[in-house]
This record gives structure tokens, sequence and C-alpha cells, in this order.
């Protein structure tokens, strides 16, 4: 159930700064261990530049979750770029399409609890991380 | 219609000056009553006696419906200093603006006075009126913008020198601080010093600390690996420190790595290493008593 919401724009390396600092004031406020903060926020720098970089920017969803007295953050990056023909080769470690170590894509997903995504050549793409405290 | 002939507003302000004055500085206080730490009542009565005093020949000279004809300059002028003063003063652009739209209330009212018995002029002089208020309260707003944009633009560039400073730790061993996202542009700067204080100062060894760096992604570990790139072409061994616990477990879990780069948890561990590399030691000294 989600307790509350945000939509934020991810156009510029600052709007990615403004989405980062959010969701990190949000986990400091639900008590998150500085890890599990450092994690999600990494994982969000990661996708976030995707998003920017491959994707031509886009939008993030952020929304607190609470679910049988857990709290939880979800954070979903959309963006309306070519999307990705083969998810499963862009999961693989070190593989990349542009000049990067190719870690991005792989190490978010291991970055996070919760890791989902949706994307078809043309339709853009959407990530959506969901982690737990 | 009136506006082929020419308008009565600036007869009527300038013979009810002083009610207007009066009127207006009320409104405006009003409106800022919350704000009298940055402005003083005398300070404003100052802007708005000005202002009205260029405002009148405007309208005497100047169409009243194209505030970019060379008429309007010293307003525009005036306004341009007031706003930008403002920004800086730390207004809000809808505090800043309400210095012009605070003038509508008390010229409609004298406005109202004279032209009573005609509702069809009043009504086109009230039209001119507001049409030119709100273009000259929108000038206000942009000229803020820019003014803000350009306060921003300045700490950018004061931010981007501020980070990226090399200090010389001991002969032949350079520290680089890092602070805050390391970006491309943040890396080319830190490259660029780097690499000239290398060559300055014949160091053999330079320390990136990352301490001040909040997260360490894919893009950042990167541009680290750059800069420790070029620094090797140039003979000098790097050595990445202040990777504090969260930082290498995100980075295990993310799956980049330093490679063959040497890391150290601080910046202390960092300079003992180097210190063996250059063939230093610390030693105590044995007290004599």
């Amino acid at each position: 159930m989600s307790v509350s919401s945000k939509v934020l724009p991810m156009r510029t390396e600052e709007d990615l700064m403004i989405v980062r600092q959010t969701v990190k004031a949000w986990m400091i406020e639900q008590e998150f261990s500085l890890l599990e903060q450092t994690k999600l926020v990494t994982a969000i720098s990661e996708i976030g530049r995707n998003a920017l970089v491959y994707g031509g920017g886009g939008s993030a969803l952020l929304e607190q979750l609470l679910e049988n007295c857990r709290v939880g953050i979800r954070v979903t990056i959309e963006d309306q770029g070519p999307g990705i023909a083969d998810i499963e080769q862009a999961l693989q470690d070190a593989y990349s399409t542009g000049n990067g170590l190719g870690f991005g894509l792989s190490g978010a997903k291991r970055l996070v609890m919760d890791f989902d995504i949706c994307s078809k050549p043309g339709q853009g793409t959407r990530i959506k991380m969901t982690v737990w405290n | 219609m009136i506006i082929d002939n020419i308008s009565r507003i600036a007869d009527i302000i300038t013979r009810h000056q002083e009610s207007i004055l009066n009127d207006w500085l009320h409104e405006q206080l009003v409106a800022l009553s919350a704000r009298q730490d940055l402005i003083s009542e005398s300070n404003l009565r100052l802007q708005s006696t000005e202002l009205l005093s260029l405002f009148v020949p405007a309208c005497n000279t100047g169409s009243l419906s194209d505030i970019t004809q060379p008429e309007w300059a010293f307003v525009l002028d005036f306004l341009n200093k007031i706003s930008s003063s403002r920004a800086i003063l730390g207004f809000s652009p809808s505090e800043t603006a309400t210095f012009i739209f605070s003038l509508k209330q008390p010229l409609f009212d004298c406005l109202r006075q004279e032209l009573n018995s005609d509702a069809e002029v009043l009504v086109d002089e009230l039209w001119i009126a507001t049409v030119l208020l709100d273009k000259l309260g929108l000038y206000t707003t942009e000229v803020f913008q820019k003014s803000r944009e350009e306060i921003i633009r300045r700490q950018q560039r004061d931010m981007l020198e501020l980070s990226t400073p090399v200090v010389k730790l001991w002969d032949g061993i350079l520290a680089v601080p890092l602070i805050g996202t390391l970006d491309s542009i943040r890396t080319q700067v830190v490259m660029e010093t780097l690499l000239q204080s290398i060559v300055d100062t014949g160091s053999h060894i330079a320390i990136l600390d990352i301490t001040g760096v909040p997260i360490v992604d894919t893009m950042i570990a990167q541009n680290l690996l750059k800069t420790v790139a070029a620094a090797r072409l140039m003979g000098s061994e790097c050595i990445i420190c202040g990777i504090r616990p969260q930082i290498a477990q995100t980075m295990v879990h993310l799956g980049v790595a330093f490679g063959d780069v040497v890391t150290k948890a601080t910046l202390s561990d960092a300079l003992a290493y180097a210190f063996r590399r250059i063939n230093r030691a610390v030693i105590q000294q044995v007290a004599h008593d």
C-alpha cells in the first residue's frame, strides 16, 4: 500500500541528484541502515543515468509503502527511449551497448530487494525497485 | 477607441501623485509585512517615488501598450536594478512582482474617482493600465529569474573550483580530497589539476581521497579509474582511500572494483603506504631527560 508518493522529473543530472536526495531523506526518516540507504541510492544513480543517457530522460515516481507494519520505498524510473531489445542480455555483467562498464543494470538489480524491469523496443523502459525495512 | 487618443493615466497620476504614492506604499507594506527585515520602509518609499517619477514621463511620451519602446528604457532599467537587488536580498519572485502589482489598487481608485462620469472611458483606461502594469510586473519576474540563474551559475563555478584542491602532503606525495558527485565535468577538472600538480611538484604518488563522495556508482568508478590511468601514464602511482564500509559493500554488490589500484580505508593508511613506497619512515623519538 502506498502511503505517500511523489513524481519528479528526470531530465538532467541535477534532477537525478534531487531524486537521490529525496529518497535518502525518506530513508533516514524511516530509519533504514546506512548500508541500505547507500545501496538504493546507488541503484537509483545507475538506473537514473541509464534513463538519461540511453532513454533521453524521463520521470521518477517515488512511493513510501506500508505493508503489515513494514515500511518500504519503491522507486519507479521511466523513460520513453528506444527500449531494450534483449533484457536477458542487458542484465548480464559487463554487457554494455554504450561505453560504460556494463555493470549498471545487473548491479542495480543486486542492490535492491525487488527489481522489476519492463521494456520493449520503441516503447521505452520502466524499472521498479523496492526495498523494505 | 481611446487607445488612439492620448490616455489620461499620466495626467491623473501627476495630479494625485502624493495619495497614490501613500496608498501604494501602504499596499506594499501590507504585502511584505513578514519581510520587513529585508527592506526598510524609507528605502521602499525611495524606490516607489523614483519609479513614479520615471513612469509618468514614459506614459506621456511613449506608447502605453508597448514597453519595448525606447521611452520605457529608464523604467525598465530601474526595474532591472530593483529586481536584481531583491533577488540577492532573498525576496521571492512574487514578492518582487508585488512591487508593481500593488500599484494597481491605488491607481484604479484614482481612475475611478476621476472618470466615474464616463463608464466607457473608465473601462478603457482601466484595461490599458492593467495590461501595462501586468507587463511591467512580468518583466520584474523575468529579470528576477535571470539574476537568480546568474547567482546559481556563479555558485556552481565556485563549487567546481573549491571542490578540487590538490594538496602536497610530503615531498613527492600529493593528495586530492574529492567531495560530492564525480561527474564528467568534475573528473575533467580533477584530472587537469592533478596532472599539472604532478608536473609542478615532480610527485610520484597521488592519493585520491573519496571520503567526501557520497556514493560510488559505475560512472564514478569509471571516472576515478580514468584519473588513475592518466596519472600512471605520467609515471605517478595512485592510491584511492576513504572507502567507507557501506561504500565497499555496495561496490561489491554492484560488481565494480578498482582493479589493481591500491585502496586504503583511511587517508592515514594511504599516507603510511606512500611513505613506504618512497622509502620514508616515521619514527618515534626517544625522550632524553
